[in-house]
């Protein structure tokens, strides 16, 4: 049987990858926005503790998946956009703008880019909302969003936990526990969880350290392992008599 | 007129010593020209209503239109040069269009009317050029509610409550402070419109007219529509009423 | 006309992923490894997230389309409420298979479109022919561009006391008929949809239009691997585009209680 060829390598060679866990979630009074810490070139770990929550306006923040090169240069280039706006426009951007410039830039440059990008944040228009952008450079409104190579172990996490009406503290924990998820079950993802919280008020960041990560099953006994017998130190033979 | 045979009012790209540049101030002289246009930014809309002056009675009734759609929600007329309005319009129309290709939400007026105004500029800079021979309303209903700009020859775009260009502004201009704007409907606009336009037409004496009148707001769920046919004979028969009412007073 | 989006276009091998199971990202190519042009720039893109069948009918009052809410990523169902019927003016209706970003694309240029046609505010409108021609040159202008927008297209609508119903694809090939449907859809729900409409277009009802294609939605929720149990009707009539809220299909599986192993087998 001939070998299967692996038709789209999309990363050049030797890109580093965010193959990732990130998420965002909208609540009564804002966004949380979460991913984990890890970039890779191949099965390296070039960075343990990287950002991949950047800021994009004054509410607006961005989560990146994807090539590491690609969607840094369309957040900065975002970035650059949406304060040229703010000036003519005279105010800040919404979200839905900011979504839309994303998606223009990887719709228009799909062949050359791959960038998986969650934009989410607080506007005054419509207050709180979260935007997906995947791989193909369409442009989807969700209460939730997911993305990332650890994303595809959680989605029957997130469905089955989600609900509307959270409030600040369980959207965070929601955040959390399915990025912890996420990382332990994806080799791409890890390290620490880093978290924005935006409201109307302001930006708040939130920080889980790699060895304070919520903590689920993790299996207790190595199956297949000979059985360990309980020894008894004090027994004593019993007495037979002659 | 001070300026001519100075040599200081045959391009655009050269100020008088005393900082004019009589090419604009000319241009605004092509404004005066042409019949009045006006524009009444009310509580839930815009109305713009404009004195269509019939030089041929060979020209088809209705034909013509001088108020231009600029998008969904936008509304344009111009007076002056109407070849000149017309470039303006498709320039708005370029600007909507492309504003909404990369946002994908329709343009702020505001924004619009900058950006016109930008545009109109550029057209006092040069000696090759000559600045645009109208004044230009602009309507709209966006996310802000109604809107209302005037663009000059000069490239200033500014808001208003209440807007008139043209032959018969000034008199326009008189009777629209004379009106609570932001307490009117869009109804009732068209109403105050259709007085304006019949009364300073009546005040110029002119030749024929017909009257032209659109809206956008809660009435037309936001999208510039003419209004509907027998609103206006209505608004023109209540017009001509009062008009011969004042008369007779 | 192949099911699977993601194989549109390439070279047929039943050998891999014949249920195009695999992530995107990671699918295998069908092509084999020695082929002549395996070196050569590919241009053409390949579907990411699609949608799947689009059906379309005609009948007494109009057309009548239907499409699941689904968005799919491969095998993954990634988003599950999205609307796939787009109405184009006030007397047309769009709804696509295929790629969901180019179809997003295309929603952009009709809309400007329209909005063109409106700012002229000459009293002319573009009806469902119109708007089908100018979707057919845009669609074959990209293919031939080698950069196709990935979709099957069905217009349908209703002007002028006037039915029209008419297919484009990715590659601008076009026709019409009294039922269409695309995708999983042009296999299953066609024959279908012939026997009840072929030929009585100007009698069936409103409601037995409905139930038809409520029907043939049940059937391929059944057999298409990447449909979903929530869709939406647009209607196409002389009151204008109607496009309906999500519509739940009602499934049975009683009978599969009793059913034990696979021949012998009775306990």
């Amino acid at each position: 049987m001939e070998a299967i060829s692996v038709d789209m390598n999309r990363l050049k060679a030797g890109e580093v990858n965010l193959g990732t866990s990130i998420m965002a979630v909208q609540f009564k009074d804002g966004v949380v926005i979460g991913a984990d810490s890890r970039t890779t070139t191949g099965s390296y770990i070039a960075n343990r503790v990287t950002d991949k929550l950047t800021h994009i306006h004054d509410r607006i923040y961005c989560c990146r998946s994807g090539s590491a090169a690609d969607t840094q240069a369309i957040a900065d280039v975002v970035h650059q956009h949406l304060q040229m706006y703010t000036q003519m426009v005279g105010g800040a951007p919404s979200v839905h703008v900011a979504a839309n410039v994303f998606q223009d830039l990887c719709y228009t440059n799909k062949d050359n880019l791959s960038a998986g990008i969650i934009v989410a944040g607080w506007d005054k228009e419509v207050g709180p909302s979260v935007y997906n952008i995947p791989l193909g450079g369409g442009l989807f409104r969700q209460p939730w969003a997911i993305g990332g190579s650890g994303s595809t172990y959680v989605y029957g996490y997130c469905d089955a936990t989600y609900q509307e009406g959270w409030g600040r503290e369980e959207t965070v924990n929601f955040v959390k526990n399915t990025l912890s998820l996420a990382m332990s079950r994806d080799g791409s993802s890890g390290g620490v969880i880093r978290m924005c919280i935006i409201t109307e008020e302001g930006v708040e960041r939130a920080f889980v350290p790699g060895n304070e990560l919520p903590k689920f099953w993790e299996g207790n006994e190595v199956l297949g392992a000979p059985l360990k017998t309980k020894e008894v130190s004090d027994a004593v033979p019993m007495p037979v008599d002659a | 007129m001070t300026s001519i045979g100075t040599g200081y009012d045959l391009s655009a790209s050269t100020y008088s010593p005393d900082g004019r540049i009589f090419q604009v101030e000319y241009a605004n002289k092509a404004v005066e020209n042409s019949g009045t246009a006006i524009g009444l930014r009310v509580k839930d809309g815009v109305v713009l209503a404009v004195e269509k002056l019939i030089h041929s009675k060979l020209l088809v009734p209705e034909a013509n239109r001088r108020i231009q759609t600029v998008d969904r929600h936008v509304g344009l007329v111009s007076a002056g040069l109407l070849a000149d309005g017309r470039n303006l319009a498709n320039r708005s129309r370029d600007e909507a269009s492309g504003y909404k290709d990369t946002y994908r939400q329709p343009i702020p007026l505001k924004f619009l009317a900058d950006r016109l105004g930008m545009y109109v500029q550029t057209y006092t800079l040069y000696s090759s050029v000559r600045p645009f021979g109208c004044s230009t309303i602009l309507g709209a209903c966006d996310k802000t509610g109604p809107t209302l700009y005037i663009i000059e020859p000069s490239g200033v775009a500014y808001g208003y409550h209440g807007a008139a260009v043209g032959k018969g502004r000034q008199l326009a201009k008189t009777e629209l402070e004379k009106i609570k704007l932001s307490e009117l409907t869009m109804r009732e606009a068209v109403m105050e419109a259709a007085r304006i336009i019949h009364l300073v037409h009546d005040d110029q004496k002119e030749k024929d007219f017909e009257l032209e009148i659109t809206w956008v707001g809660e009435e037309t769920k936001g999208v510039h529509l003419p209004v509907p046919k027998d609103l206006l004979e209505e608004a023109s028969r209540r017009a001509k009423a009062a008009l011969e009412e004042e008369i007779e007073s | 006309m192949d099911h699977f989006p993601t194989n549109w276009g390439r070279p047929r091998n039943d050998a891999y992923d014949a249920y195009n199971t695999y992530p995107l990202h990671q699918r295998p190519s069908n092509a084999p490894t020695h082929d002549k042009f395996a070196d050569a720039v590919q241009r053409t893109q390949q579907p990411i997230v699609t949608g799947t069948s689009v059906l379309a009918i005609m009948y007494k009052d109009g057309i009548m389309m239907a499409a699941d809410n689904l968005a799919s990523y491969g095998s993954l169902a990634r988003f599950k409420s999205i609307q796939r019927l787009h109405a184009v003016g006030s007397n047309t209706v769009l709804g696509a298979s295929g790629d969901m970003s180019d179809f997003q694309h295309i929603q952009s240029l009709l809309d400007a479109l329209v909005t063109e046609e409106f700012t002229h505010q000459d009293a002319n409108t573009l009806g469902p022919a119109e708007i089908h021609e100018y979707l057919a040159r845009v669609m074959y202008a990209r293919r031939s561009k080698m950069n196709p927008l990935w979709n099957a297209l069905l217009v349908g609508g209703f002007k002028d006391g006037k039915r029209f119903l008419a297919y484009v694809d990715l590659l601008g090939v076009t026709y019409t008929a009294p039922s269409l449907a695309t995708g999983y859809g042009a296999h299953i729900a066609i024959p279908l949809l012939r026997q009840a409409v072929d030929g009585r277009q100007d009698t069936l009802t409103e409601e037995e239009a409905r139930k038809l294609l409520h029907d043939c939605m049940r059937v391929l929720f059944y057999r298409d691997a990447r449909s979903l149990d929530k869709y939406q009707v647009a209607t196409v009539t002389d009151a204008g585009v109607d496009i309906s809220d999500t519509i739940k299909i009602d499934t049975t599986w009683d009978f599969a209680e009793g059913i034990r192993g696979y021949g012998a087998q009775t306990q």
